[in-house]
């Protein structure tokens, strides 16, 4: 303690500069300058990543409901696509569900239903866009948003490929999963080594279908503004 | 002052002589997780080197100012406004590949390289060497990154950036792209480093 006396005077005779202020004067001034640096940066670029994450969206939905190339061409001949997002809340089993969805019309006939769904998959929550004709009598595609399966097997549900096996399936029956090539029409061909990730996405979109079959109807349906 | 290294010798060091993951071992979490594919481990290659870059022109020019007892703290300061900027960019602009990077990009921050090279480098020596030390520095991270995400994704998916370069008989080693393919990757070259080190010191003997 005795020694801290003089050496504290000491201090405060060299003044400011090594006073605790300006030690700490470089620390704020430098919180201060990349504090507004980042919020420059989120005021630049908050929409843009807001909007990739909508796009990501929207992007895909036009695809799940007419097929990929049928999307491509309307796109090229200019055909309106009108996209128009809402959600549906859904009472069954006494247990009470939400569903986003979007409602899309070509050309102002409606054409389709796009429903975000998302159900835990072998390593987290799997969430998918699941496309389906305007009387929801068949799936018309599905897209895997958001999955953190395991890289090289379960991720592969995720592919074009394996994907394209629930186009134009029936929503009458439920879906089942087998291995080693599907045979029956209302089967789904699991990914080889990745069966649970598989039944997890066939799972999903047999509930959704389950949930919503014959609740599509727009006066059910609360809508907010429309895309495109 | 005198006997410290030249720009010129900072930039060269720490390309191979001191690479910073196979000499000094430092930022093995970033690269063992992102080392599952070239484009991601490019990805991460560059973030760290803007990161890098700029935290040491930057600890540099303000070096005199530095309180021995406060410098980590300006150090991380420093870095999280970098990382944060090149988080959001990513996002902004290349969306798909900051979904696939995950975390890691958040966690350039906890680094090591680069809080090293403001303790060792930026905070003694001049603006040029310490940029010079930064882009030596992230080349080699970025060389030592894209040799294992080259074993690792050749092997593992037959593919390379996306591109097929083995035929498609191949048999993909799936382990090679999951975790333990990273620890089996890595520890395999750094033994064959060692190893060529070993044989090159031996014949200058």
């Amino acid at each position: 303690m005795e020694q801290q006396q003089p050496d504290r005077r000491m201090r405060l005779r060299s003044g400011f500069k090594n006073s605790n202020l300006a030690q700490a004067w470089l620390v704020l001034l430098l919180a201060l300058v990349f504090g507004s640096a980042l919020a420059a940066v989120q005021v630049n670029l908050g929409h843009v990543i807001e909007a990739n994450k909508v796009n990501e969206t929207l992007e895909k939905i036009p695809e799940l409901v007419f097929g990929a190339d049928a999307a491509r061409k309307l796109k090229q001949r200019q055909v309106p696509i009108e996209i128009t997002p809402g959600t549906i809340a859904v009472e069954k089993d006494g247990r009470k569900a939400y569903y986003k969805l979007f409602r899309v019309t070509r050309d102002g006939t409606p054409a389709g239903w796009v429903i975000k769904a998302r159900g835990q998959g072998y390593a987290d929550v799997i969430e998918l866009l699941i496309g389906l004709d305007d009387r929801a009598q068949t799936i018309t595609g599905i897209f895997v948003l958001e999955q953190k399966e395991t890289p090289g097997l379960g991720n592969n549900i995720g592919t074009a490929r394996w994907r394209s096996q629930f186009v134009a399936k029936s929503t009458d029956r439920p879906l089942v999963v087998v291995k080693g090539g599907a045979k029956r029409p209302d089967a789904i061909d699991a990914v080889t080594g990745a069966t649970i990730s598989s039944r997890s996405v066939t799972r999903i979109v047999n509930r959704t279908i389950e949930d919503l079959r014959g609740r599509l109807i727009p006066a059910k349906i609360e809508f907010s503004e429309r895309h495109g | 002052m005198a006997d410290q290294p030249t720009p010129f010798e900072r930039f060269i060091q720490g390309i191979l002589p001191e690479n910073p993951v196979y000499r000094q071992l430092l930022g093995l979490c970033s690269t063992l997780a992102v080392t599952n594919g070239l484009k991601p481990a490019l990805t991460m290659a560059g973030a760290v080197m803007f990161v890098l870059f700029s935290a040491n022109v930057i600890i540099s020019l303000i070096r005199n100012l530095l309180k021995p007892h406060l410098r980590i703290v300006v150090f991380t300061l420093t870095i999280a406004a970098f990382v944060t900027i090149v988080d959001r960019f990513l996002a902004a602009y290349m969306y798909q590949m900051s979904k696939a990077l995950g975390p890691y990009i958040p966690l350039i921050i906890v680094n090591c390289i680069i809080i090293c090279r403001c303790e060792v480098c930026a905070s003694r020596q001049s603006v040029l060497t310490a940029a010079a030390d930064a882009v030596g520095q992230s080349i080699g991270f970025g060389l030592a990154l894209c040799s294992i995400a080259v074993v690792r994704e050749i092997l593992g998916t037959g593919m390379l950036a996306g591109f097929r370069v083995l035929p498609a008989s191949w048999p993909s080693w799936t382990i090679m792209v999951l975790p333990p393919g990273a620890f089996l990757t890595f520890g395999l070259l750094l033994g064959l480093v060692n190893w060529i080190d070993a044989v090159r010191s031996r014949k200058k003997l």
